[in-house]
């Protein structure tokens, strides 16, 4: 059914460092291959190689340029994927219950022989985290990489999202966000970890790290000073180019 | 959003078919015989076949009986059930009016008041969607049930409500575009919003995350034709009311009836296209769109 759990046993979700991440687009890369290799319909791309290529992602990596008031501006990478809400209207709007939360680890995923492509889900998603498959005309979203974290099957070490493997910066965790003693829930709390769009009542538990403020390097060198240019005119030969310059 | 044809074309019909079924369902008219058959073959071309366009834009149409199962929360599902419903009430009604020239009026309101349900459940798939504030208020259902009850008057030949009822859905269309004009910036999600980001400056989308285009740009931030969005407004109210107003102040004549239906549906089938085309979704923000 479609109606939401009250309360799950787990939260199990997702930290996204936007101090480290360095904008590679690893996790992408890796979630597609992943994804269409394995739970599922595969992650079909349209016109692959031709003029107006266009394929089904479920997780993509924006990237913002932040001005601040003083200063440079800042260049900030922003992977996205299903934030796998508490209170996810993505569930409740589904006329056949083929998208669930499930009640043991909080994981929304959508049972595509249920679907049937409507796309109601993915209007009422606010983060563009669903997608609906051109080829299999069924909607695709994170599936937490649900057929890795509890595959017996695989090395201990692999048994996590197949982004969060990849991520050669460490920008990306995962673990349980309901239990506050989890190195996640521990990061989050150092670090301020904040929910995107609040204001939409999604409660994700996904939770994004805000870069840190950019440190200062104080002034060490003695010489410095004395290198500095000490006039903005300049003289001899360069003076009387700039001055004749000027009056032509 | 993504203006479908076969979106605007179920909601348009379909609405204009319950309208009228609701209408003849509180009797007003109580045809029989061939007359009443001809209304509710009318009405029921116009219900049916709108609910068959909308299962021209599924992924899986040949599942589509499964998205009965989900009316406890799920607006689309109560739509579904709620038509399914009117129509076999009105089914049986209309067979006592066309068959037995019998008009049991307690059926009838029911599945006059049923009809109106099921317009009410399509705008309410709309209007509860927080993610695009122009559809997130009550106006929505107030726009869809005015029209269909203003067109079903139309239909039932009901001249004098038509005209005082085609008025009133003018006013709440047009309250509704100009309410909707603002509801963007009142529901407060912003890019900085969205990224968190604006505690440290100003955000701005620098880099999508592919050259190319995608599902949901093609779905949620489609912008072709928001530029003629004020002369389709016009276009769309004066087809939708000010025609039909006129065409049934003139002496009655069934040609006259006739024109005021076609350009009454023409101008809700225009206002039904802006509906969806200057609807704008949230995550358009994140591409720096809207």
């Amino acid at each position: 059914m479609t109606e939401l759990p009250k309360t799950t046993q787990k939260k199990l979700g997702l930290v996204i460092d936007l101090d480290t991440c360095v904008g590679c687009h690893a996790c992408v890369i890796s979630c597609k291959g992943w994804n269409t290799e394995n739970y599922g319909a595969p992650l079909s791309d349209q016109d692959a190689y031709g003029a107006a290529p266009s394929g089904t992602f479920l997780n993509r990596v924006h990237s913002y340029e932040v001005q601040p008031n003083e200063g440079a501006a800042q260049l900030i990478h922003f992977p996205k994927s299903c934030l796998h809400c508490e209170d996810a209207p993505c569930v409740t709007v589904c006329p056949t219950g083929a998208s669930y939360k499930r009640s043991e680890d909080g994981i929304v995923l959508v049972n595509e022989s249920d679907c049937i492509g409507c796309g109601l889900c993915a209007w009422a998603c606010p983060y563009g985290a669903r997608e609906m498959d051109q080829a299999a005309g069924v909607m695709k979203k994170c599936t937490l990489c649900v057929d890795r974290i509890y595959n017996d099957n695989l090395p201990e070490e692999d048994r996590i999202p197949a982004c969060v493997r990849t991520c050669p910066s460490g920008a990306r965790h995962f673990g349980d966000l309901g239990d506050p003693d989890s190195a996640v829930s521990q990061l989050v709390a150092d670090r301020g970890g904040v929910d995107l769009m609040p204001e939409q009542g999604t409660k994700p538990v996904n939770k994004y790290l805000p870069p840190r403020p950019k440190d200062q390097m104080p002034e060490i060198d003695v010489l410095a000073p004395f290198l500095a240019p000490i006039t903005d005119q300049p003289k001899g030969f360069l003076g009387w180019l700039d001055r004749t310059l000027d009056k032509l | 959003m993504h203006p479908a044809p076969s979106v605007i074309f179920f909601s348009t019909f379909s609405g204009l078919g319950f309208g009228l079924l609701f209408w003849l369902g509180l009797g007003w008219p109580s045809p029989d015989g061939v007359v009443a058959f001809v209304f509710f073959a009318i009405a029921y071309l116009l219900a049916v076949g709108g609910l068959i366009a909308s299962t021209f834009h599924l992924g899986h149409p040949e599942r589509a009986l499964k998205a009965f199962s989900q009316w406890k929360t799920s607006w689309l599902s109560r739509e579904g059930v709620c038509a399914v419903a009117a129509l076999i009430v009105m089914a049986i009604y209309g067979a006592g009016a066309v068959f037995a020239g019998e008009h049991w009026r307690v059926l009838g309101v029911i599945g006059g008041l049923l009809s109106l349900g099921t317009v009410f459940t399509t705008a309410m798939i709309y209007a509860q969607l927080k993610t695009v504030p122009r559809w997130n208020m009550p106006l929505t259902p107030l726009n869809f049930l005015s029209l269909s009850i203003a067109g079903g008057a139309l239909l039932a030949g009901q001249v004098t409500w038509a005209l005082w009822l085609i008025l009133l859905a003018g006013a709440i269309q047009l309250a509704t575009w100009i309410v909707g004009d603002t509801r963007f910036a009142t529901s407060g999600t912003t890019l900085a919003t969205a990224t968190q980001l604006g505690g440290i400056g100003q955000v701005r989308a620098f880099e999508p995350p592919h050259t190319g285009t995608n599902y949901l740009l093609r779905e949620f931030v489609y912008v072709i034709g928001r530029k003629h969005g004020f002369k389709l407004r016009v276009i769309a109210l004066v087809l939708m009311t000010v025609l039909p107003i006129v065409l049934l102040l003139v002496p009655f004549s069934h040609v006259a009836g006739g024109l005021a239906v076609l350009v009454h549906v023409a101008g809700v089938l225009a206002a039904r296209w802006l509906f969806f085309a200057q609807a704008e979704h949230v995550v358009g923000l994140y591409y720096g769109k809207r």
